[in-house]
């Protein structure tokens, strides 16, 4: 895992579908912070910020597809990638 | 019946996308790839591997068209509720509709025109990734420019100043800011554009416009435009994703690539960030309630999240954009001084402008507690005082604008905010002016390109600002309200002081509501000298 500390964040609107996810990103990144705006909600998390399909599964008790957060997304910083069931969010290692 | 077969394994995300991306692309047998793909090697960009472009999303077709289409739906069930329900006389008061006019006439026409940039990449492009992505990105812009128009039309119903705004976008004077910052792209390469917009533009700078100011749009009630904006900005959220991974293609593919793209992202950093200007005169300026000022959305957004990103981008050997200090310098200025332009030329505007209220004021010396109280309260202040002597302040001169960002000569010099900054260059024997050294700069890289710069100002004293039929010859022949009827500005009704604006008037008559919160029954008072328009 990389050791960049370099702040990434997500940031989602503020309604009801994001709830849950909201909840399983702070259960899941103990470092994020939860900032929130006017209809949005942005978060914060010091290197690096995963998001899990089981962890919003939980919550919401139906099935999820990862790619359902496409509908909500506002914005994001850092390098991502998604699998079926993570979206990771981090900077590489300072070479 | 029973099926002797298992049911095909379901494909993975990777699985998918690389059958979506890899090996569709055609071979040519009979053409060469030189003539069919002409535009993609005269930048000097070296790539080796097409393969190695990677949407990080790893979008496919089936998925996009799925999302995108709830997306939709989402919105339009917003619209249709805001519309139903007169949501247009529910924001905070009737200045909030001004800076809608400002996006409906100088942001919207951007959207239109990324999609051509990213139609024109879908093509030129020889990758299929890339191909994909940009295509995708075509579709999500002209979709934005569509709902921005569809969302704001409801507006256009009650209110003046925005039913011309194709028509503006391309000819008022502070509207040429946008224009030309995209045409600027448009006609580079494609190595060159989808650097400027997608990695300058959408990655490192857009979050300002929609994170801090659509929120600010909820905030002041209007949940027609938070919606469109949001709902564009979940797309943004997609192709800031391809600007870090075009960055990283290019850097990774030839060593030859870095000293190209570092040049790039000096030029539409520079670029994106005078543009953005604009965006924070909106700010601070034309929010009734606000969220955040410009200073704290720049620390956030690009000294922060730029910070991070530029700190990664080191690895290649790329460095923070040049005179990326001087906005730190300009952050506690720019919006001051870009509001104090809009009220001087507010007879020359395509929206009414005020003068910020004592309330404002309190609020932006707080925000601003180096700069407001010191250079521009005083400024406000004695402007106040001429309006209620009568004799309100206006500029009835044409200002000088700067040959590659087009705005007005309105900046300081970046270490005394006492004087402006004035830049200038000789080519070919012409003289050419400039807001700064950013802007000198990028003209001197390439002057053969800026020196046809189509400039408001300039068109107006050389003659070709007019409509059609015009006899500057006639006796009554009037050139500034004749440019302005040219411009898409109805003269002494669209721009002109707040207070006595037929927005204002008709907002207190339908809502039964203060037209500025914070002056109510100002309606009437600092009228406008309409005898002096033009």
């Amino acid at each position: 895992m990389s050791t960049n500390q370099q702040p990434v964040f997500i940031a989602l609107q503020a309604n009801n579908d994001t709830l849950p996810i909201i909840e399983a990103i702070q259960s899941d990144n103990p470092l994020a912070v939860v900032h929130e705006y006017p209809a949005m909600v942005k978060i914060d998390a010091p290197g690096r910020l995963v998001i899990k399909r089981t962890s919003i599964e939980e919550r919401i008790g139906r099935a999820f597809d990862l790619r359902e957060i496409q509908i909500n997304l506002i914005s994001l910083s850092g390098e991502l990638d998604e699998t079926e069931d993570e979206i990771t969010l981090q900077w590489r290692d300072i070479p | 019946m029973s099926n002797p077969q298992s049911p095909p394994k379901k494909l993975t995300l990777k699985e998918n996308y690389a059958l979506l991306t890899r090996g569709l692309g055609w071979e040519p047998s009979y053409e060469a790839q030189d003539d069919i793909f002409p535009m993609v090697k005269f930048e000097g960009i070296k790539i080796h591997d097409w393969e190695k472009w990677e949407d990080p999303f790893r979008l496919t077709m089936d998925a996009y068209w799925k999302y995108q289409g709830e997306k939709e739906r989402k919105l339009y069930a917003i619209i249709d509720a805001f519309q139903q329900n007169n949501g247009q006389f529910n924001v905070s008061d009737a200045r909030y509709l001004q800076a809608l006019k400002v996006f409906i006439t100088g942001v919207t026409g951007l959207e239109y025109a990324s999609h051509r940039g990213f139609n024109i990449l879908g093509r030129e492009f020889p990758g299929v990734g890339p191909r994909i992505a940009a295509q995708m990105q075509s579709i999500d812009e002209l979709r934005h420019a569509q709902t921005q128009i569809h969302a704001l039309s409801h507006y256009n119903k009650y209110f003046a100043g925005m039913s011309e705004f194709p028509h503006m976008f391309d000819r008022t004077w502070y509207l040429s800011i946008p224009k030309s910052f995209f045409e600027d792209a448009v006609t580079s390469g494609p190595f060159e554009f989808i650097t400027a917009i997608s990695f300058a533009f959408e990655y490192v700078l857009t979050n300002l416009v929609f994170m801090p100011w659509m929120s600010g749009a909820a905030y002041n009630g209007d949940m027609s435009t938070v919606s469109f904006g949001f709902s564009a900005q979940s797309d943004e959220a997609r192709h800031m994703t391809l600007g870090i991974e075009v960055i990283k293609f290019l850097l990774e593919q030839d060593p030859a690539n870095v000293p190209i793209v570092q040049g790039w992202i000096d030029k539409w950093f520079w670029r994106g960030y005078r543009l953005l200007t604009l965006l924070a005169a909106m700010m601070d300026y034309m929010l009734p309630k606000r969220v955040m000022a410009w200073k704290e959305a720049w620390e956030i957004y690009f000294e922060q999240n730029g910070g991070a990103l530029f700190a990664d981008l080191a690895r290649y050997g790329i460095r923070m954009p040049k005179y990326w200090e001087v906005t730190v310098k300009e952050k506690s200025h720019v919006s001051h001084q870009l509001w104090c332009i809009f009220y001087q030329f507010r007879h020359a505007a395509g929206f009414p402008v005020w003068l910020p209220s004592e309330e404002e004021m309190t609020w932006l010396s707080a925000q601003y507690p180096d700069t407001f109280d010191k250079y521009y309260r005083p400024r406000y202040e004695h402007w106040r005082e001429l309006e209620r002597q009568g004799k309100p302040f206006v500029n009835a001169t044409l200002p000088q604008l700067c040959q590659t960002c087009q705005w007005p000569l309105l900046f300081t010099e970046p270490d005394d905010p006492t004087q402006i900054c004035y830049r200038e260059t000789t080519y070919r024997g012409d003289k050419f002016h400039f807001c700064s050294d950013g802007c000198k700069d990028i003209f001197c890289d390439a002057p053969e390109k800026y020196v046809h710069a189509h400039l408001p100002v300039h068109q107006i004293y050389q003659g070709t600002y007019f409509n059609a039929g015009v006899n500057p010859g006639a006796p009554d022949f009037n050139p500034l309200v004749e440019a302005l009827k040219y411009m898409g500005i109805n003269p002494g009704v669209d721009g002109g002081d707040f207070a006595t604006h037929v927005d204002a008037i008709n907002w207190t008559r339908w809502t039964n509501k203060p037209a500025n919160m914070h002056e109510p029954g100002a309606q009437g008072l600092g009228a406008a000298p309409k005898d002096k328009v033009g």
